[in-house]
């Protein structure tokens, strides 16, 4: 029975079904037509140019949904100096989206402007039936065709040109992206924003100057010189660079037209908190990178927590830094420095016996003072990660390089020379328990609050006769 | 008029890579212009703008011209568009010549200017795809500026577009990627898997542009010329 469950299967299959099955039993089964609510009204989509999304539907019902598409061929810059002859849906690439809901009657109209060398036509992904419209949009320069259909499954669906030479007129950006959206709506958020890859072909190599011809051996050995975002190297950046703010949840519709390449999307910073992967309808958390196949799309969604510039790349990455495929998000706002601390420091490294030397003054976060006991238990830990390694484990150091810390006579009536230490590292000679120790020990890597844990932990372990440190006491003696 | 020698022609689209011979004819130099056509409608007034029956030519006919006899000067010398096949037809025959079939227009176009068969030569065939590629704009110049090509024909590239006797007889139907089951009565597969040579991209763009029309369209870069 697998070929009755084809893509495709219509109607006419249904009743055929029924005619050659004596006992059909309910036809609704077979019939999708009978599953549809009813249409009410009709209206015209508002298309957008990217990286603009028309608003979301609020209809609670399908209605029917006029569309007008024109197809134009133009020239446009491929990078700043490099121009190209784009074939284009509605004069951009990508073309424009287009946006409807589960169940709509969907009356399409493709366009082909007379100033148009060729005919073209067009494949929506979003359609079941043949050619998912290829054959019913063929379209000669000056004319207009029309067909119709159902939206009857929701997602984010690439629609393309499919007229011979099909893959050049793919490459030459013949391709966009319209969602079905589900009956239930999208969640919702507060951006969403329309990208979609593609790779291309010129005579001259990335970068050079002038009106570039397609370059079909290059297409065919599938070896682009750009692998672009919205059809232009740096389309997605400078003034034209998306735009929102910390806070925000963002859905960013990715689409990518190909004809070749397959995208690795990802946004640098950023975790994809929902995946709607190939733009599906089961959400996947907590992604870093997506594949977005040639001729597919994938929803991705998350929320912008800090600040800054969150870059788009195509993670095959010398497309995204030798062939165009970057994007820059700007996120507007307060940085969190809970979240993101920014750099905090930048100094000299020498290695020396696999302690970091050195870092800044004070914590990245000011923490609560903590009690006696969270001081031994952190300072424990801090013992075994920072000080172990020289003192060793029982504390008993190493004769004639390491000092003790077990029973030490150093700093039993001074805990303070103990703070210094650690705080301001320790060189020269000294003498510990009768006996003399000539090294350096390196200023630690630590806050005042872990500086003051771990020589609590010091002071009340490894026969030392206890006692307690205190931030404020690091923090004077630090200065 | 010049001589175009005769030859085996293998259809772009075709199972079971069935040739066709193709005898010597004799071919036009140019594609006809608005002035030729002006002389033509002028000698046969049922093909002129307004009485053109709408069966043999849609609305688009002769849509360029500001009346049955009048058409911007600078296109005088330009090809005639927007004619349907049943025009282009007629004005052959009254010019005691005919449409090139599909096999003898696609044979004089395979001559690059230095050879006859130009179809193994890349740099014409980028040459090619470089012209196709660019829309044709609103304004058509004039003949006789495209290179002639080895028998001394201009314009057969990058132009406009020319009928041919033939011209739906190319089975790419609207969906190129199927083996198609629209119009295989006129010939065996559709399908772009079906083509004997799958890197011909000028030849798809043609049986694109061919399979798109319907004798009646009147289209703004489609022309023709005649042979005999």
């Amino acid at each position: 029975m697998e070929f009755f469950t084809q893509r495709g299967k219509g109607l006419i299959w249904a009743l055929g079904l029924c005619l050659l099955i004596a006992s059909c039993g309910d036809q609704n089964e077979a019939d999708p037509a009978s599953k549809l609510e009813e249409i009410q009204g009709q209206e015209t989509a508002v298309l957008t140019d990217p990286p603009n999304v028309p608003p979301p539907i609020t209809r609670k019902h399908p209605t029917k949904v006029i569309v007008h598409l024109e197809v134009v061929e133009k020239e446009m810059q491929m990078m700043d100096g490099v121009s190209y002859v784009f074939w284009t849906f509605g004069g951009t690439v990508p073309g424009k989206f287009i946006r409807v809901r589960e169940g709509d009657f969907v009356e399409f109209h493709l366009k082909n402007h007379p100033d148009n060398k060729l005919p073209h036509n067009i494949d929506l992904h979003a359609v079941t039936g043949p050619g998912g419209g290829a054959a019913s949009t063929f379209t000669a320069p000056g004319h207009e065709t029309q067909f119709s259909f159902t939206a009857l499954n929701p997602g984010l669906y690439i629609y393309h040109c499919a007229t011979a030479p099909v893959g050049m007129h793919i490459a030459n950006g013949m391709y966009g992206l319209i969602l079905v959206e589900p009956k239930e709506g999208l969640p919702k958020v507060d951006r969403e924003f329309y990208v979609c890859q593609g790779d291309f072909y010129t005579k001259g190599a990335y970068g050079e100057a002038g009106l570039q011809p397609f370059d079909m051996e290059k297409a065919m050995r599938e070896e682009p010189d750009y692998v672009v975002f919205n059809g232009k190297v740096g389309a997605l950046s400078g003034n034209t660079a998306l735009k929102a703010k910390v806070g925000e949840k963002i859905r960013l519709f990715v689409g990518n037209g190909g004809p070749n390449m397959v995208s690795s999307f990802h946004v640098i910073g950023e975790i994809f908190d929902n995946v709607f992967r190939e733009g599906g309808s089961v959400p996947d958390h907590n992604i870093q990178t997506t594949l977005v196949p040639a001729g597919g799309a994938a929803m991705t969604e998350f929320t912008l927590d800090v600040p800054g510039d969150f870059i788009l790349v195509d993670h095959s990455i010398f497309r995204a830094f030798n062939k165009g495929a970057l994007g820059v998000l700007m996120a507007e706002g307060t940085p969190n420095k809970n979240l993101y601390s920014g750099q905090q420091d930048d100094r000299i490294y020498q290695p020396e016996g696999g302690v970091i030397q050195s870092m800044p003054e004070g914590p990245a976060v000011e923490a609560k003072p903590m009690t006696k006991e969270e001081k031994l238990a952190q300072g424990k830990n801090i013992y075994a990660s920072n000080c172990q390694a020289c003192h060793q484990a029982d504390a008993k150091g190493i004769e004639k390089a390491f000092p003790p810390l077990a029973g030490s006579d150093y700093f039993a009536n001074d805990p303070s020379k103990a703070i210094m230490a650690v705080s301001h590292g320790l060189s020269g000679k000294i003498t510990v328990n009768g006996k003399e120790y000539d090294g350096v020990m390196p200023k630690q890597n630590l806050s005042d609050a872990q500086t003051a844990a771990v020589l609590t932990y010091v002071l009340n372990n490894f026969g030392n006769k206890g006692g307690e440190v205190n931030a404020e006491d690091v923090a004077k003696l630090k200065k | 008029m010049v001589e175009i020698q005769g030859g085996i022609y293998t259809p772009l689209y075709s199972l079971d890579s069935q040739k066709i011979t193709v005898k010597p004819f004799s071919m036009d130099v140019y594609p006809v212009t608005n002035a030729d056509f002006l002389a033509f409608v002028k000698k046969y007034p049922d093909w002129k703008k307004s009485t053109a029956k709408r069966l043999y030519a849609d609305s688009n006919y002769l849509r360029h011209w500001a009346s049955d006899t009048e058409f911007p000067q600078y296109l005088s010398n330009s090809p005639v568009v927007n004619v349907s096949w049943f025009a282009a037809k007629r004005y052959c025959e009254c010019e005691g010549k005919r449409l090139a079939t599909t096999a003898e227009w696609e044979l004089a176009a395979k001559a690059s200017p230095t050879s006859k068969d130009g179809s193994r030569d890349t740099a014409f065939r980028q040459w090619l795809i470089q012209v196709l590629s660019k829309p044709s704009g609103n304004a058509t110049p004039a003949v006789g500026l495209t290179p002639r090509n080895y028998y001394g024909v201009y314009d057969l590239h990058g132009l406009v577009w020319e009928w041919t006797y033939d011209f739906n007889s190319a089975l790419t139907t609207g969906e190129s990627r199927g083996n198609s089951t629209l119009d295989n009565s006129l010939f065996c597969g559709g399908g772009s898997f079906a083509s004997k040579d799958v890197s011909n991209y000028p030849a798809f763009m043609r049986f694109a542009i061919r399979s798109s029309v319907k004798a009646r369209y009147c289209v703004p870069n489609l022309g023709f010329r005649c042979v005999r």
